[in-house]
C-alpha cells in the first residue's frame, strides 16, 4: 500500500505507516465481530431467568448466577454421557481402520486402486439423507436382543450401537485420506529396508509404519472426535431417545415452551465445550485435519 | 514388496470396501427405488414394500400445488448457496490477506477466526437464534455507536428479492446454461483455439435462439407460482459464514503461504504496486484454492438441515430447505417415498458439484 514510499531495493520500513494502521484496524474489527456470540453466550448464561430481558440483553449480568448452568448441566448430562459413549469408541475404531487403509493405498498399491479409491471418497460427499431411509430400515431389521415370540426388543435402530456403526463406517473415506495422504510421504525406501530383512506386510505395519504414526492419529481423532460430537442428523433419526446425543438434546431444549434463553446460552457452551477444549489444546492437528478435507494433502 | 504381502493389503482393504458399497452404493440404491414408490413407515419398518409408482413422488414435487414448499426449498437452496459462497470467500480472502502481512500476534487472530469450526451447526444455530430477536440482538448494535436501531426481523422476514415464475425456470435454466457456453467460448477464444470458440458460440447462439422463441418453457410446462430470494435467509448465511469462514481463510493462508516472496519481491523490484501484486500475482496463483473453497462450501450448503433446523424451528418456510422438508416428510408424516425422492434430488445437486472434483483433482494427483 504504502510500499511506493519507500525507495526501491531496501528492506527498511518506517516504523508507522498508515496502511499498518488499518490493517490492525480492520483485523480487530473482524475479531470484535467473531467473538460477539461469544460475549453474548457468556454473559446470557451467567444472568437469572428474570433478568435475561431483550432490552438488557447486551449488558454484563448483575452477579455471577450459576443456576442456568445447573439447569442445563440436569436437562443434558444423560446425554453429554450419550455423546461419550458414542465419540470415544467410534474414534478410536475409526482412526485403526483409516490407519490400516491408509497404509494399504499409500504403500501396496495394487490395480484397480486408482478407480477404487475416488468411489470411497465419494461418501464422504454425500448428504446423508440420502442414505437415510434405507439405512433406518436396515438398523430396525438387525436384532441384537429378540423376544421369546420371535419379535425383537433390541434392535440397532435408536440404539447406541447402531449410532456407532453409522459413524464408524461413514469415517472410513475421510480417516483413510488422511492417513493415505500422510503415509505417502514417508519414503518408500523405509519399508523396502524393511522388507529386504525380511518384514511382511504386518511387520512392516507394526514396526516401521505404526511408530511414526502418532501425528496422523492425533489429526484424525481429533477430526473424527469433532465430526461425530458435532453430527446432528443422525442423531435425531437413529438414535432414539434413550441413546440420543448432546446436539439432538440441545435442540430439544431450545424447542421447549418457554424458551429460557440464559438456559439455551449455558446449554450451547456445555456442547461446544469439548470440541472447543480439543481445539484450543491441539489446535495446529485441527487445522491439519481441515486441509485434508479438501482432498489437497 | 512381496506378493504375499500384496494379497494380505487387499483382504485389510476389503472389509472397508464392503462396508462402503453396501452402506454408500447400496442404500443409495435403496433410496433410489424407495423413491418410485409409495412407501410409508409403518409398512416400512415391518419390512414390507411399498407400490411401485414410478416417478409420481417427483412429478409431484416439481408440479403440484401441494408441494410449494419443496419449490420453495430448491429456490431457497440456489440463493442460500450463492450468497453463503459468497460470503465465505470475501471474508475469507480477506482475512487470509490480512493475516499474510507479517503481522503481530497472527497465531491468536488465525485461532479465533477459525475457532467456530469447532463447534456444531446446533450451537450456533443456537446463539445466533438469540442474536436475531428483532427487538434487542443485532439490531440494536447501531445504537452503540449512536446510529438508529435496525429493524430488520432476520429469519423470520417474508420479504423477497428478484422474485419470479417457478414457470420461467426452464427458460431460466437454459439461460443459466448459455452463460456458462459463452464463458467456455470466451475462454477458447482468449486460448486462440478459434474453431472450438467458434462451435461453442454456435451452441450460445442457439440456445438463446431457443429461450427468445419461449421453447423451454413450453417444453417443460410448470404451475405458474411466485418465488424469489427470501431475504430470511440472510441471517442463515450470517450465521453459517461465520462459522465458516475461518475455514476458507485456513485454505487462503495455506495457499498464500505456499507463493514464494522471492516472486513478490520481483514483481516489486519491476515496479509493481502492493495492490498489483496481489492483482497479476497472488491472486492468478489463488485460482484453485477458490474452487475447492466453492465446492467444498458448496455441498455444505446443498445439505445443510442442523442449522437452518435450530434457527427457524418446526415451520420456517422462508428459510427452508429441501434437507429440513425431507427430515419432516420423512420421520413426522412417515411418507418414505416422498422423503426419498427428495433425498435422491439432493443427492443428485451434491453429485453434479462433487463428481468433476474429485475426479479432477485425483486425476491431477497422478500427473
Amino acid at each position: 500500500m504504502a510500499a511506493t514510499s519507500v525507495p526501491l531495493g531496501t528492506t527498511r520500513r518506517p516504523a508507522i505507516k498508515p496502511g499498518r494502521i488499518l490493517i490492525y484496524a480492520l483485523l480487530i474489527l473482524f475479531l470484535l465481530l467473531f467473538l460477539l456470540p461469544v460475549y453474548m453466550v457468556i454473559i446470557t448464561s451467567f444472568k437469572s431467568f428474570q433478568e435475561v430481558d431483550l432490552s438488557r440483553m447486551w449488558q454484563l449480568p448483575v452477579s455471577l448466577n450459576f443456576e442456568s448452568f445447573a439447569r442445563a448441566w440436569e436437562v443434558l448430562a444423560p446425554n453429554f454421557a450419550n455423546s461419550l459413549l458414542l465419540v470415544v469408541p467410534a474414534t478410536a475404531i475409526s482412526a485403526i481402520i483409516g490407519s490400516l487403509n491408509g497404509y494399504v493405498l499409500a504403500k501396496w498399491r495394487f490395480p484397480g486402486a486408482n478407480i477404487l479409491f475416488p468411489l470411497m471418497l465419494f461418501g464422504m460427499f454425500i448428504p446423508y439423507q440420502a442414505i437415510l431411509i434405507p439405512l433406518v430400515q436396515f438398523l430396525n431389521s438387525v436384532c441384537l436382543v429378540p423376544n421369546a415370540d420371535g419379535t425383537c426388543s433390541t434392535s440397532l435402530y435408536g440404539n447406541i450401537f447402531g449410532l456407532i456403526l453409522v459413524h464408524v463406517v461413514y469415517g472410513i473415506p475421510i480417516t483413510t485420506l488422511i492417513f493415505r495422504n500422510y503415509y505417502t510421504e514417508v519414503p518408500d525406501e523405509m519399508l523396502e529396508a524393511g522388507a529386504i530383512d525380511g518384514s511382511g506386510f504386518w511387520g512392516l505395519y507394526w514396526y516401521i509404519v505404526l511408530p511414526i504414526s502418532l501425528p496422523g492419529f492425533v489429526v484424525v481423532i481429533i477430526w473424527q472426535f469433532t465430526q461425530i460430537w458435532n453430527e446432528f442428523l443422525f442423531g435425531v433419526t437413529i438414535a432414539g431417545s434413550s441413546a440420543q446425543p448432546i446436539t439432538a438434546a440441545l435442540q430439544n431444549l431450545s424447542g421447549s415452551q418457554i424458551v429460557e434463553w440464559n438456559v439455551q446460552m449455558a446449554g450451547a457452551f456445555l456442547t461446544a465445550l469439548p470440541t472447543l477444549l480439543v481445539y484450543i489444546l491441539l489446535g495446529r492437528f485441527f487445522i491439519r485435519g481441515l486441509l485434508a478435507g479438501s482432498i489437497k494433502g | 514388496m512381496s506378493k504375499a504381502g500384496r494379497i494380505t493389503a487387499f483382504f485389510v482393504l476389503l472389509p472397508s470396501i464392503v462396508l462402503l458399497a453396501i452402506f454408500v452404493y447400496g442404500l443409495i440404491w435403496g433410496t433410489l427405488t424407495t423413491s418410485l414408490t409409495d412407501l410409508e413407515r409403518v409398512a416400512a419398518l415391518r419390512g414390507l414394500p411399498g407400490q411401485f409408482i414410478g416417478a409420481e413422488n417427483y412429478e409431484r414435487l416439481v408440479n403440484s400445488g401441494l408441494e410449494r414448499r419443496f419449490r420453495i426449498d430448491m429456490v431457497n437452496t440456489v440463493f442460500f448457496t450463492l450468497s453463503f459462497i459468497a460470503a465465505c470467500l470475501a471474508s475469507g480472502l480477506g482475512l487470509a490477506v490480512l493475516i499474510d502481512q507479517k503481522i503481530q500476534f497472527e497465531g491468536v487472530f488465525r485461532t479465533i477466526f477459525l475457532f467456530p469450526m469447532a463447534l456444531s451447526f446446533v450451537v450456533t444455530g443456537v446463539v445466533w437464534r438469540w442474536l436475531f430477536q428483532q427487538n434487542s440482538g443485532l439490531n440494536v448494535l447501531p445504537t452503540a455507536i449512536g446510529l438508529p436501531a435496525g429493524n430488520f426481523s432476520w429469519h423470520l422476514s417474508q420479504d423477497k428479492l428478484f422474485t419470479f415464475n417457478w414457470a420461467d425456470v426452464p427458460n431460466i435454466l437454459v439461460m443459466v446454461v448459455c452463460g456458462l457456453v459463452i464463458y467456455f467460448a470466451l475462454n477458447a477464444y482468449m486460448k486462440k483455439k478459434s474453431q472450438r470458440a467458434a462451435f461453442l458460440a454456435a451452441v450460445a447462439f442457439l440456445l438463446l435462439m431457443l429461450v427468445t422463441f419461449n421453447v423451454p418453457n413450453q417444453a417443460a410446462p410448470l404451475r405458474s407460482e411466485e418465488h424469489g430470494f427470501n431475504v430470511a435467509l440472510f441471517s442463515i448465511t450470517i450465521a453459517a459464514a461465520w462459522q465458516m469462514s475461518g475455514y476458507t481463510m485456513a485454505m487462503y493462508l495455506a495457499g498464500l503461504r505456499g507463493i514464494s516472496d522471492d516472486l513478490r519481491e520481483a514483481a516489486r523490484v519491476d515496479g509493481a504496486t502492493e495492490l498489483g501484486v496481489y492483482r497479476h500475482i497472488v491472486l492468478p496463483l489463488l485460482q484453485p484454492i477458490t474452487l475447492s473453497a466453492m465446492i467444498i462450501l458448496g455441498h455444505i450448503s446443498l445439505k445443510i438441515f442442523d442449522l437452518v433446523y435450530t434457527i427457524g424451528g418446526e415451520n420456517p418456510l422462508q428459510i427452508d430447505m429441501p434437507g429440513l422438508y425431507m427430515y419432516f416428510v420423512t420421520f413426522r408424516s412417515g411418507d418414505y417415498g416422498r422423503g426419498a425422492a427428495i433425498a435422491t434430488i439432493m443427492l443428485i445437486m451434491v453429485a453434479i458439484v462433487i463428481v468433476p472434483y474429485l475426479a479432477t483433482s485425483l486425476r491431477k494427483e497422478r500427473n
